[in-house]
């Protein structure tokens, strides 16, 4: 679900690099010169797995996007690790592009955000691995729906004929929100069973400094 | 194996300054963004294709690339012209293709094959870590560097850690289905995968602490600037320059 180099018009490339330093700017702020490398841990072990794990799914497989587990792990920290993700992705492998960057890291980062304000605060909360298979679920479905409702909305934005490529792309990725809720929820659950610290995340937005 | 290389060699291009090669990327990029008529574009492509050259790119890996972006500019180039409204162009099967979507769908893959060459020419050749050190001299914030620089170094480690996990679930007669047990075990992966490095987390920050760290890298990569990073801005300025002439002049900037 990537917005491929050269898609977007300069109006809406600007558009979302403006939203997305200011994302970064918010997150960079948010993380602590102490979290950097969890940060980046985090960053790296997403980004291996998006490329590695191959879930099947009918006669194909999808990759985890895993954004909603970004968001209730990382909190604003997200957007600046998937600022550096998206690049790498581009640079190493041509997903998404150098034009692009700042609508695909809004398009998944934004939603991250969204689900750390969501369901962190619940599942640090909840009793039992199967609540926090739940609230991990809603968060990996909810991150991936709204993340397919930018992709969709900067799509159209980008020019209205693109709008077939939207109705093209909506079964499979219903499809897709259920591999990515269920696995998101086997993730909380472990995680909320075997290391639960690892939903908590200082909350000392607006406070940092950018260097 | 290591999924985190660049591409690497000994032309010209590899030998030059990295930062110069950041800024005219990003002005490259943006200027074809910007772009609207053929003749800019194809002069873009153009610059690409001779980056891609100069650089000496190897084949097997770029048309990869290349087909990765193309694969969805010929799903466009098919889409576009049929539901696109406009004059139509011709018809085929019945069906009118526009002229404004053959338009739209052509001008999309010029720019971004156009782009990718180049991004790919000028900083697909860097060594990654020279990458953040250039960001750095580029007065990038030092935390956005400092993540970058730490996601390259533990892509790999995380990567082996990766394939250790997975073959002790083979080893165990793990295979993927589509089926929630597959999931559930996948799930577990991953999450085994995040409490090892958030442990690993905390040894590097604590062994960092030890040796003094005070949330600042001390830079030690510093680009020396050369002659031939001089004739390369004032290059890329001039090609930059009759770009815009070719693409905003009417008349094409040309006598």
């Amino acid at each position: 679900m990537h917005i491929t180099e050269g898609v977007a018009p300069a109006s809406v490339a600007a558009a979302g690099a403006l939203l997305a330093a200011g994302g970064v700017v918010a997150g960079l702020r948010a993380m602590k010169d102490e979290q950097i490398p969890r940060a980046a841990i985090m960053a790296s072990a997403i980004f291996a797995a998006s490329l590695l794990i191959r879930l099947p799914l009918g006669p194909s497989s999808v990759h985890p996007v895993l954004n909603g587990l970004a968001g209730l792990l990382l909190g604003w920290a997200a957007v600046p690790v998937f600022l550096v993700a998206l690049f790498l992705q581009a640079l190493l492998f041509q997903f998404g592009g150098i034009t692009t960057l700042g609508l695909n890291t809004v398009v998944m980062g934004a939603p991250a955000v969204l689900c750390y304000y969501g369901f962190n605060r619940s599942l640090r909360r909840c009793g039992s691995a199967r609540a926090a298979f739940w609230l991990g679920a809603a968060a990996g479905v909810t991150a991936l729906l709204f993340s397919f409702l930018l992709w969709a909305g900067a799509l159209v934005l980008s020019g209205k004929s693109l709008a077939v490529i939207v109705k093209l792309a909506l079964v499979p990725h219903l499809a897709i929100l259920g591999v990515e809720g269920a696995f998101t929820g086997f993730v909380s659950a472990f995680l909320f069973r075997v290391y639960p610290r690892a939903f908590e995340i200082p909350r000392t937005l607006g406070t940092g400094t950018l260097s | 194996m290591s999924c985190s290389t660049h591409f690497a060699g000994h032309t010209i291009v590899h030998r030059l300054d990295p930062r110069p090669r950041i800024v005219a990327t990003l002005v490259f990029a943006i200027l074809v963004a910007l772009s609207r008529h053929y003749p800019a574009l194809c002069a873009g492509l153009a610059v690409g294709a001779l980056l891609a050259l100069l650089a000496r790119l190897p084949a097997p890996p770029l048309a990869k690339r290349l087909l990765r972006v193309n694969g969805f500019m010929l799903v466009l180039l098919l889409l576009l012209p049929v539901t696109s409204p406009g004059d139509p162009m011709f018809t085929i099967l019945h069906l009118p293709f526009s002229r404004e979507g053959v338009h739209m769908a052509t001008v999309i893959t010029l720019k971004a094959n156009a782009i990718v060459l180049a991004f790919t020419a000028l900083l697909g050749t860097v060594e990654l870590a020279a990458l953040g050190h250039a960001f750095h001299h580029l007065r990038v914030p030092g935390k956005l560097v400092h993540l970058f620089l730490f996601t390259l170094r533990y892509l790999d480690v995380l990567h082996h850690a990766y394939l250790g996990l997975l073959r002790a679930m083979k080893a165990r007669a793990f295979r993927p289905r589509m089926n929630l047990h597959t999931y559930r075990s996948y799930g577990s992966l991953m999450a085994m995968l995040l409490v090892r490095s958030l442990e690993r987390a905390e040894r590097v920050m604590d062994a960092m602490k030890c040796r003094g760290f005070k949330g600042r890298f001390l830079t030690y990569r510093h680009f020396a600037f050369h002659r031939r990073d001089a004739v390369f801005c004032l290059v890329s300025t001039l090609v930059l320059i009759l770009f815009v002439c070719i693409e905003w002049i009417p008349g094409g900037g040309l006598p």
